[in-house]
């Protein structure tokens, strides 16, 4: 930065924006209120790129109590119980500062949950790194495997499902994005707002000091620049405290249970800004707020420091006045620290003041939290992109050496067990846990202290997939909630709400616009034909090295309902003596997969198409084979196609397999939608095959479980043992 | 005869609830004992619950000792009481005193959460007098800080006295003579780093942990 640079550009507003200001206030913002509309109109609080594209999701449904827009999204599950979720990214701290980086993403969606009144219970992740051949990869990854071991096993809340990508792509920018799911008594529901005039604003949790300063401006609305400049950014990454975090989850959820809060807010990105803005601006009143009153962790700091600190592990509650009492008993016993900050008051304006009463700022509540400017911008098709569109995969390599190619494939980094990963992270806490991470989804109990009981169990996955969303966002958006909801279907589980974490390149370049509209209205097909509702998501632009975007990158966690979890779901280990069958239409297409990406650099082709009826037909009949407990071990294929997904099920069942039918190898690596293996004791074959006709499913006998060798007809013959071995190797 | 089991929460404990349900299972009644509490009331065993006491600030324990109700535990254990600590609990009775040695950093320097083989060495002590010596359970371990450390002295008489309760079949943290559990010299005080409650329920995959709260609710009574 230099002297002659204007300060609003310095933090991050462009001209226009400035002026705009102006015109809001009528006069020019001091410095004060320029830091505040700066952080509150960042790309990263304001989704001013996105918002026109991400209206066109679905987000309504019988059962959605609360939907996007708020902290995070709200399902009834019925039994008197509802389920909060919310994904979010912290790409660009993890970039710089991997453990913290990471670690304060968990901090912070946590926060997001608890805020409804929810009960943290589950923690998930998708993790893309660079190479792990790249020292700073590595050191990126190990990183923020640590940083989200080191937060979440301390905060007590159990990590339960994840995916960790490979690919040089994500060199100098990862991605981390963190998801949460929380549970509470549906009256317990409440809603970040400040109502009730006289009302006091109370800053609980950790001190303020100047840890995160333009942390949602210029880090994380911006692209990374060149080491040097990277390294200049680092105070703007926080530091997590996750003993805070803990004592602040359960005093927060002491003052719920007492009735003591009007509405309460966390203090993420843009801090108590944010926090006080949004509040204010939703209840439609206004607020004043005494900075002075901040407790602080350093002395001198700026009022415009204090209002825009991304310190962590802090919460703004709303009270009236004579619960305050209350309120200090429960924080004591906590030893949670907390200042009355502010108070609410008639009209519409957010009013900061000094220690004498000095106004140091005023401004409309709501031109912070929902006038920031909304951009439409342009957007192209790219050139290649029609061109490749009919090649149809003509081009795509062949088969070599099956039984060869079948063991490098598997030995692939993004292919490998990934248990060296999740055995960091505490996935039993709170006994909820039926099938941990490593499978197709997570199964959990619905179970927390204070929670009625029910029988009904939760499953969840959290899938992405760039190979497939860079040949075509549309469709590759489309195929990865396609995967998430075959993963839930295979553990008996119904589809209810989906949430999304858009990551994507430098907006201001056309290109990358273009993919994630195209990403918005895949999504936006899908959901509408599956009646999914998409109750949150976030988007996290300007991911790039360099010049160079990211690829398209949409990660979606969805959320799926068992009605009676009183068996534990087959699961994907082979059984002896079963028979394996193909649900799904053949397809031998490879363009995409991580066989012809990985191994063979072929990066063309066209994706095969989804039908979307067929897709229901075969989820439902998923759902119903694993509900009445017609199969033994079920996996869908998916990433590194048929091959990946019958190493692992022979893998955890500890038995081979021998199949035949298998016209073209190339059907082995496709990673072509809808399809699902299953295994069938004899008893239950003529079952399945009736009720696959009759939802119009095609279903295929391929051959026996049994022995401890790989064995596909004529074309290979390898040993279970070997295949163990390389997935199982560190990489 | 309905039996109180205590379970001490301190501020960072996380596993309460779930001890408080495989007390539940067997049959105990569990009260939950905060850590600010100097009086245990009618319980008639103890358990201190896993987590991060006091964010395991300084070391896993460490400020926990210092802890009103630990006056009151220590008492409870002197008077012959059954107290079993569990993960973050066995550290805390290290760091009290109320058993030798200590727990070190993961010889791997990793956090590991996943199940382990562990052999019960010892029935003579107040939660294994429901299993064989010799038998095998698989019980989740999850920490950081678990690798079992003491001196050759001790390690003797630890021997010596049939102290060792469980040992690891496939050491998966360095602990010494891969001990996973041990006893003070009465048998009614025991460490151990494995969660036995996670694995009290068929639906999660396990019930070998119920015996060890049958046996600790047996010397309860």
């Amino acid at each position: 930065m230099t002297n002659a640079e204007p300060l609003h550009r310095v933090l991050g507003l462009t001209d226009e924006e400035a002026a705009k200001i102006e015109s809001i206030l009528g006069r020019r913002p001091n410095h004060l209120e320029l830091a505040m509309y700066s952080v509150m109109w960042s790309e990263h609080c304001s989704y001013k790129s996105s918002k026109i594209h991400l209206r066109r999701l679905p987000s309504d449904g019988p059962h959605v109590l609360v939907g996007p827009g708020e902290n995070a999204g709200v399902i009834d599950v019925g039994d008197g119980i509802a389920v909060a979720i919310r994904i979010e990214s912290h790409n660009h701290p993890s970039a710089i500062e991997p453990y913290q980086g990471a670690a304060t993403g968990v901090g912070g969606i946590l926060r997001d949950i608890f805020t409804m009144g929810a009960r943290p219970i589950c923690l998930g992740d998708s993790l893309w790194f660079g190479s792990p051949d790249s020292p700073r990869a590595r050191w990126i990854t190990d990183g923020v495997i640590s940083g989200i071991s080191g937060y979440g096993n301390a905060v007590g809340v159990p990590t339960l499902c994840g995916e960790t990508n490979f690919d040089s792509a994500y060199e100098g920018n990862p991605l981390v994005n963190v998801m949460c799911i929380g549970v509470l008594p549906t009256e317990r529901l409440v809603l970040a707002r400040a109502t009730g005039t006289g009302n006091l604003a109370v800053l609980l949790g950790s001190t303020t000091g100047r840890d995160g300063i333009g942390g949602v401006s210029v880090l994380a609305s911006a692209p990374l620049e060149d080491d040097d400049e990277s390294a200049q950014k680092r105070p703007s990454v926080q530091v997590g405290d996750p003993f805070e975090e803990k004592r602040l989850i359960e005093a927060c959820l002491e003052l719920l249970d007492a009735g003591v809060v009007v509405g309460i807010q966390d203090l993420g990105g843009a801090g108590l800004t944010c926090a006080t803005s949004e509040t204010a601006s939703r209840g439609g009143v206004g607020m004043d707020v005494d900075v002075s009153k901040v407790h602080l962790r350093q002395s001198g700091l700026e009022p415009f420091e204090v209002m825009i600190s991304e310190s962590q592990e802090r919460m703004l509650a709303i009270i009236t006045p004579d619960a305050l009492n209350k309120l200090a008993e429960i924080c004591n016993k906590w030893e949670v620290s907390y200042s009355v900050v502010g108070r609410v008051v008639p009209g519409n304006a957010l009013r900061v003041t000094g220690p004498d009463g000095e106004v140091l700022a005023e401004l409309p509540a709501s031109s912070l939290a929902d006038d920031a400017p909304v951009y439409n911008r342009e957007i192209q098709v790219p050139a290649w992109y029609e061109a490749r569109n009919f090649e149809l995969g003509s081009r795509a390599p062949g088969v070599g050496d099956l039984g060869k190619e079948w063991l490098e494939l598997m030995g692939l980094p993004g292919t490998g067990d990934k248990s060296w990963v999740y055995s960091q992270y505490d996935h039993q806490l709170f006994l909820n846990t039926v099938v941990g991470p490593g499978g197709d989804a997570t199964v959990l109990k619905l179970k927390a202290p204070g929670l009625p009981k029910t029988d009904k169990g939760l499953a969840v996955s959290i899938d992405g997939n760039s190979r497939w969303c860079s040949l075509n966002p549309r469709l590759g958006a489309k195929l990865v909630v396609a995967e998430s909801v075959l993963n839930l279907a295979c553990a008996g589980a119904t589809p209810k709400a989906l949430v999304n974490c858009l990551n994507f390149g430098n907006p201001e370049n056309p290109e990358v616009m273009w993919q994630l509209s195209e990403t918005v209205d895949g999504l936006a097909e899908i959901c509408n034909a599956l009646k999914l509702p998409v109750v949150g998501g976030n988007v996290s632009l300007y991911n790039q090295s360099g010049t160079t975007d990211i690829p398209p990158t949409p990660v979606v966690a969805t959320v799926g309902l068992i009605n009676k979890l009183t068996h534990r779901p087959p699961g994907i280990g082979l059984v002896e003596g079963s028979t394996l069958y193909l649900l799904g239409n053949y397809d031998a297409n490879v363009s995409g997969s991580r066989w012809a990406i990985d191994l063979h650099d072929y990066r063309g082709g066209a994706l095969s198409e989804i039908s979307l009826p067929a897709f229901s037909a075969l989820a439902e009949l998923v759902i119903s084979l694993v509900r009445q407990r017609l199969v033994v071990s079920i996996h869908d294929i998916s990433d590194g196609g048929m091959v990946t997904a019958l190493s692992e099920m022979a893998i955890a069942g500890g038995v081979g397999f021998s199949i035949g039918g298998i016209q073209d190898s190339a059907e082995l690596f496709s990673e072509g939608p809808g399809r699902v293996l299953i295994g069938i004791l004899p008893q239950s074959s003529q079952s399945v095959v009736r009720m696959a006709g009759d939802l119009a499913v095609p279903v295929r006998e391929l051959g026996y479980c049994e022995g401890d060798r790989l064995a596909i007809g004529g074309l290979m013959n390898i040993s279970l043992g070997s295949v163990a071995e390389i997935w199982t190797r560190p990489s | 005869m309905q039996i109180s089991v205590g379970v001490v929460v301190f501020p960072g404990s996380n596993c309460e609830y779930d001890v408080c349900e495989a007390l539940e299972l067997v049959g105990a009644i569990p009260r939950l004992v905060w850590h600010n509490e100097s009086n245990l009331g009618d319980v008639r065993g103890l358990v201190i619950p896993g987590g991060f006491a006091h964010g395991d600030y300084l070391r896993p324990g460490a400020i926990a000792k210092f802890s009103r109700v630990m006056e009151a535990v220590i008492k409870f254990a002197k008077d012959g009481r059954p107290v079993l600590g569990i993960c973050n609990g066995f550290q805390i009775l290290t760091e009290a005193g109320l058993l030798p040695g200590a727990l070190q950093k993961n010889a791997g320097l990793r956090f590991i959460c996943r199940p382990e083989l562990v052999s019960i060495s010892t029935r003579d002590c107040v939660i294994t007098s429901e299993l064989a010596v010799g038998s095998m359970l698989s019980l989740p371990i999850n920490h950081f800080e678990g690798n079992y450390t003491c001196d050759k002295a001790t390690l003797d008489e630890l021997l010596q006295d049939d102290r060792v309760v469980m040992r690891y079949e496939h050491n998966p943290n360095g602990s010494i003579d891969s001990i996973a559990a041990i006893a003070n010299q009465s048998k009614n005080v025991v460490g151990m780093m494995p969660h036995p409650e996670r694995a009290c329920d068929d639906l999660l995959g396990s019930t070998h942990g119920l015996p060890i709260f049958r046996s600790l609710l047996e010397a309860a009574k």
